[in-house]
């Protein structure tokens, strides 16, 4: 029934949906919708705070819930009325499950959740919701403030594992591995680096296309010193010959790269090969992305060949003029 | 087809019965800023009402100064952004009680330097983006510490020189675009590592041509901004292959009823449109204006506000 036709909303005066500027043509949308919101906004003009309030929000929120002045509204009157907010909580999962990807939603269960100082039942919740779409970016951001605020991380390198064994491609999942690590062991220990480098290695194996795990690999080791892992560069180009992807040649090329910047010694024979690949990536096996394989080339180039005629001219660059070559 | 598209623009302003516009009403000032500034870009801006946005934009603005996305809805910063943003394209920003803006943006700054969405206190570098990019059109930028809005934007970088919405959180193309433009207004590009930031960019090209947001996701029109815009503030953006992108922009297109959507052959939206348009005007569209890749705002409206945020080279 309408609340335009029920007695005990009779007090109210409902409120017709004011954009501004041209009257409202209200033809199409729903009769139902115009009907919920009007009341509404009658509240709200009232700042009426009763139950018949609250149970009207969930009406607004089923229409749309991604309008945030309701739910704004929803917890003035959750905590002016003292609702039981454990009733709430299964509320909000209930909405959760329907619309997953919404701020407004997350956001009401975070604050639910501080309420109550109780995140027994967040963890579970999560991983529902990521067993629906394991990428869902509201969910991780859930889950990495549960994680955080109530220290709960002693299954998490072990949930992260198990997504990972769904789809090694879930890029969140890679995400996560590292928030997890950075937080509790980090990754200076170095069994602990290598057993993250021999875990990439393991996932490269099964899926070499997987720009979420180089990124990973990388990630964990620009800080450290690629070239410098032991064996690292022997496992890569084992790989190479049967797991090759663009991105292991890239790879390969970031070792370079850092073996060019970090030792000592005629490296000749390093920057050629590395400028091969980059070749190779821009003509051939990442076209795409030609103009960056370019640059790296041209950059590896003009900063470690010795024989660059531009390096050696600037010994003679004009003090007075201060030229750069 | 620039002319479907303002077509299709000025025409949905109009549409108040449309159902999908009323759900759409907790955005609406985010909905107009899309639809004048593609207008704009596409230098039809004169067909829309500026009156009746202003009048709308002023019965918005609540005590604590920020702005609603319509009336009777409660203000946020995304919405003042929006309505600082449409003001400044009709250089009338005087319509809002400016310095009482300026309040309602520096009482979101939190003691890490982060920024809430409102008064609910939702942290997300998408607010820090809003309240700098706010403060910058109004000349207003002392208001806040920017030392700690800084420190907190540059604690949300990631392993893969990335960005997400609070520190620890997945890099994610939008998130990156609202971190580098804040680190350009706040003038600390630098800190910014180009190269590996370029790269996880430009790998979101697609064998198609199209861009996604995060590894191993679907491309998008609208993260032909999000990435594209981030590039060029880092100066990278010719690392995208600039012609295959503008096939994919242009398939977009609804060639019957104007407008773009997220991908060829689905329904289109003002949100969209703009991000496609915004998209071919940095890979210099020639028929479209200029748009600043910071700011997503013409040029020249920017030119004359005497703002001219760091790009990297």
């Amino acid at each position: 029934m309408f609340y335009r036709d029920r007695k005990e909303w009779a007090d109210l005066e409902p409120v017709p949906q004011d954009d501004g500027p041209n009257p409202v043509v209200k033809i199409a949308y729903s009769d139902k919708f115009t009907d919920v919101y009007d009341y509404f906004r009658a509240l709200l003009k009232n700042d009426e705070k009763s139950d018949r309030a609250f149970t009207l929000t969930a009406e607004a929120i089923e229409l749309n819930a991604a309008n945030y002045t309701v739910w704004h509204y929803r917890r003035v009157l959750l905590q002016a009325l003292e609702k039981d907010l454990r009733e709430e909580m299964r509320y909000i999962t209930a909405i959760i499950e329907d619309q997953p990807k919404n701020y407004q939603v997350w956001h009401h269960r975070r604050m639910v959740v501080e309420w109550l100082n109780d995140p027994s039942e967040e963890l579970e919740f999560i991983a529902e919701i990521l067993s629906q779409d394991a990428k869902n970016y509201h969910a991780w951001q859930h889950r990495q403030w549960v994680l955080k605020e109530y220290k709960l991380w002693d299954s998490e390198l072990e949930y992260v594992e198990q997504l990972l064994e769904e789809d090694v491609r879930n890029n969140s999942a890679w995400n996560q591995r590292h928030y997890v690590i950075s937080h509790t062991t980090g990754y200076s220990d170095p069994s602990i680096l290598n057993r993250e480098v021999q875990y990439s290695l393991k996932q490269i194996k099964k899926a070499p296309h997987n720009e979420s795990v180089w990124n990973y690999l990388k990630g964990i080791l620009q800080d450290r010193g690629l070239s410098s892992h032991p064996g690292l560069l022997e496992q890569i180009l084992e790989l190479k010959e049967t797991h090759c992807s663009p991105y292991l040649l890239g790879f390969l090329v970031d070792i370079y790269e850092d073996s060019l910047e970090n030792t000592s010694g005629d490296q000749v024979e390093v920057l050629s090969k590395a400028l091969e690949l980059c070749e190779l990536l821009a003509q051939e096996k990442d076209t795409i992305r030609r103009e960056y394989w370019s640059y790296v080339g041209r950059s590896l180039q003009m900063k470690y060949c010795s024989d660059d005629p531009s390096t050696t001219s600037s010994q003679h660059e004009s003090p007075i003029l201060g030229m750069k070559p | 087809m620039l002319d479907k598209h303002a077509d299709y623009i000025a025409a949905y302003g109009s549409k108040k019965d449309d159902y999908e516009y009323t759900l759409s009403e907790y955005l609406r000032m985010s909905g107009i800023y899309w639809g004048l500034t593609v207008m704009d870009l596409m230098g039809q801006l004169t067909r829309m009402n500026q009156q009746e946005i202003s009048d709308f934009i002023k019965s918005c603005q609540h005590d604590c100064g920020g702005v609603s996305a319509s009336i009777g809805h409660d203000p946020h910063v995304l919405y003042t952004l929006s309505a600082v943003q449409i003001l400044s394209l009709y250089d009338n920003v005087n319509v809002l009680d400016v310095d009482k803006v300026v309040e309602y943006v520096r009482g979101l700054q939190q003691e890490d330097g982060s920024f809430a969405g409102d008064k609910w206190g939702e942290i997300d570098t998408r607010f820090s983006f809003c309240a700098v990019a706010t403060l910058a059109l109004l000349g207003r930028l002392d208001a806040i510490n920017m030392d700690k809005a800084v420190e907190f934007v540059l604690s949300c970088m990631n392993f893969d020189g990335g960005f997400g919405c609070r520190p620890g959180s997945e890099s994610h193309a939008g998130q990156i675009y609202c971190c580098t433009g804040f680190l350009s207004i706040a003038g600390q590009l630098h800190q910014v590592n180009a190269d590996l930031l370029g790269w996880w960019l430009c790998e979101r090209q697609l064998p198609s041509g199209g861009l996604n947001g995060r590894p191993e996701k679907l491309p998008d029109v609208c993260y032909s901004w999000w990435v594209l815009a981030s590039l060029k503030i880092i100066g990278r953006i010719h690392w995208i292959d600039k012609s295959k992108l503008r096939s994919f922009i242009l398939a977009c297109q609804d060639e019957e009823t104007g407008g773009f959507a997220d991908r060829p052959g689905d329904m289109v939206d003002p949100f969209h449109t703009l991000f496609g348009v915004a998209g071919l005007s940095l890979l210099g569209e020639g028929q479209i204006k200029d748009v600043n890749p910071v700011l997503c705002m013409p040029e020249d409206v920017l030119e004359r506000l005497g703002l001219h945020p760091d790009l990297l080279s």
